[in-house]
């Protein structure tokens, strides 16, 4: 595919990075997933631009982000509202834009959530590397370079015809996600709940968590009253594989929430949040708090069809039109 | 392990015939293809297989991993490779040594002789790209790991813990005591496959100096 350039970057703001839907198949080389932290948002970026559902996106951090549009080409925006501009004027999120060329996309002020998905029809054109597109910053590969944007970055698009009939599109308001501050996160016991007392599985579905500021696309680490472990087994465990949603419980009792960049770990993990609530995770911020609640596989499982049903109802409807 | 994760539990310790069995599933699940089943984990002494759940019940992946894992006896395991890695020991390149021959009560030399003295068995890769957990150490090495871990790590830094013996494959923080660097790429994202270690292969480190050290990659 030939390559356009679509977007200059004025400012990178606090991070920001390409992802895609994430790289699989090469966890036994210990090669992380990567890719979008808030899944339900990303697609729906990609949906409004009419994009594949894996099709590379920026992914935004807080605040600061500032491109110039080098050609004409839609967009979309989905997940925490960053405050985002078209030439200083408030643009309106989950729905698709026309940019033409000279546009200034800013993120001025951070209104909910932590970030926000920027899809660009076609996709931002990077190398593939291990079949994705996703930025591995610890493993300073994919996206562009295996690095945040820089100034002075030029993003590039496929060139394709752009698709004007379908401009102006809305994802539905009644299921655009609220990003409260105060959110409770659902889980799954386990695999080692077991490692804890009693009173520790209680102060941990009981208490209120704060995010720390310590937290990045890692791992997000909570302040709270510490979780009591059982005295007769150890701190650690054998390494043994993670998964996004993961909540650790280290050595001073204080869970951490692990995210997309990590395969395995050596601490005991109370409970797993479910995939339909990771919409919710990434999009905590420092100062935010949590509150955990146990329920079952089965009713994860519907959560997630719940979603899914959504999106594949947006899907459809747009390709009514 | 959450509503995408299955975890199959081989055992709960670090032992080779376990690790084998978890290497043993996961090659056969290598084999399969099973629509809906997205990656899989292999570890020490357990396996994760990540499923889509839109795709795969919960109770279908269960019959079927149940179904693989009775016709494992069959699965013949592909014969290990054995590698050979050098290393520069000590000075500026294994900041450690010093303090694991003294917490031993043996020299220097000493380390480096016990540390080379056996091929070492690749339980994983893990913890980052590229990264091997290996061992037995003789237990003349045991050491435990450090009290404080290092913001940083350099690559290539060949390092011990407990009764394990790793390789950092990038810079990274890290807790384990160093004790050389090797100058070979353990992880390149270009390479296919891009791990130059694999789980179920053995390693054996051999001593050079400063100078082959910075020969090595010219």
């Amino acid at each position: 595919m030939e390559p356009l350039a679509a977007f200059e970057v004025l400012e990178p703001g606090i991070l920001t990075t390409v992802q895609d839907g994430g790289r699989f198949g090469f966890s036994q080389f210990g090669v992380p997933p990567s890719g979008a932290l808030d899944p339900f948002s990303f697609r729906v970026a990609n949906l409004l631009v009419f994009n594949h559902r894996n099709e590379a996106c920026l992914e935004t951090t807080l605040m600061g982000l500032k491109l110039k549009a080098l050609h004409e080409f839609p967009i979309a925006i989905a997940g925490g509202d960053l405050g985002p501009t078209l030439n200083g004027e408030p643009l309106e999120m989950w729905r698709t834009h026309l940019l033409i060329e000279g546009d200034i996309i800013a993120f001025k002020k951070v209104r909910t959530g932590c970030r926000a998905y920027l899809a660009i029809h076609g996709g931002i054109l990077v190398p593939q590397v291990m079949g994705s597109r996703s930025t591995s910053l610890s493993g300073k590969f994919g996206g562009l370079e295996g690095r945040p944007l820089r100034k002075g970055d030029v993003l590039q698009r496929p060139v394709l015809p752009s698709p004007l009939t379908h401009l102006g599109l809305r994802f539905p308001k009644e299921w655009v996600p609220l990003f409260e501050k105060e959110p409770i996160l659902r889980v799954i016991p386990g695999p080692q709940d077991d490692h804890f007392t009693p009173e520790g599985l209680h102060t941990f579905f009981s208490a209120s968590y704060e995010v720390s500021f310590r937290s990045d696309r890692m791992g997000i680490r909570l302040n709270g009253p510490a979780i009591e472990r059982r005295p007769d087994v150890e701190e650690s465990i054998i390494s043994e594989p993670l998964l996004a949603g993961a909540i650790q419980v280290p050595g001073d009792g204080k869970p951490i929430i692990i995210l997309n960049e990590l395969v395995t770990g050596g601490y005991t993990k109370i409970a797993v949040i479910i995939s339909a609530d990771l919409t919710k995770v990434a999009q905590l911020k420092p100062g935010d708090r949590i509150r955990f609640q146990p329920i079952s596989i089965e009713e994860a499982h519907r959560l997630l069809e719940d979603q899914e049903e959504c999106l594949e109802g947006f899907k459809e409807s747009m390709e009514r039109r | 392990m959450g509503d995408r994760g299955l975890l199959l539990e081989f055992g709960d310790e670090i032992n080779y015939e376990i690790n084998q069995r978890v290497r043993r599933m996961a090659l056969a699940l290598q084999l399969e293809t099973i629509p809906g089943m997205i990656e899989i984990v292999p570890t020490y002494r357990s396996l994760l297989v990540l499923y889509n759940p839109l795709i795969l019940p919960l109770n279908t992946l269960k019959n079927r991993l149940k179904q693989i894992e009775e016709s494992l006896p069959e699965t013949p395991l592909p014969e290990p490779q054995f590698k050979k890695i050098p290393v520069v020991y000590g000075g500026v390149y294994g900041p450690d040594l010093e303090c694991v021959a003294q917490y031993h009560g043996i020299s220097p030399d000493e380390v480096i002789r016990l540390h080379c003295s056996k091929p070492y068995f690749i339980y994983m890769i893990g913890f980052m790209p590229g990264y091997p957990y290996m061992g037995e150490l003789p237990d003349a090495l045991i050491t435990p790991r450090l009290k404080t871990p290092r913001l940083s790590v350099p690559k290539g830094s060949v390092a011990i813990a407990q009764k394990q013996t790793g390789i950092y494959s990038m810079e990274s923080p890290g807790g384990w005591q160093i004790l050389g660097r090797t100058p070979v790429e353990l992880f390149d994202p270009q390479r296919d496959p891009p791990a130059l270690l694999k789980m179920g292969d053995w390693v054996q480190f051999y001593p050079i100096s400063e100078d082959e050290f910075k020969e090595w990659n010219r």
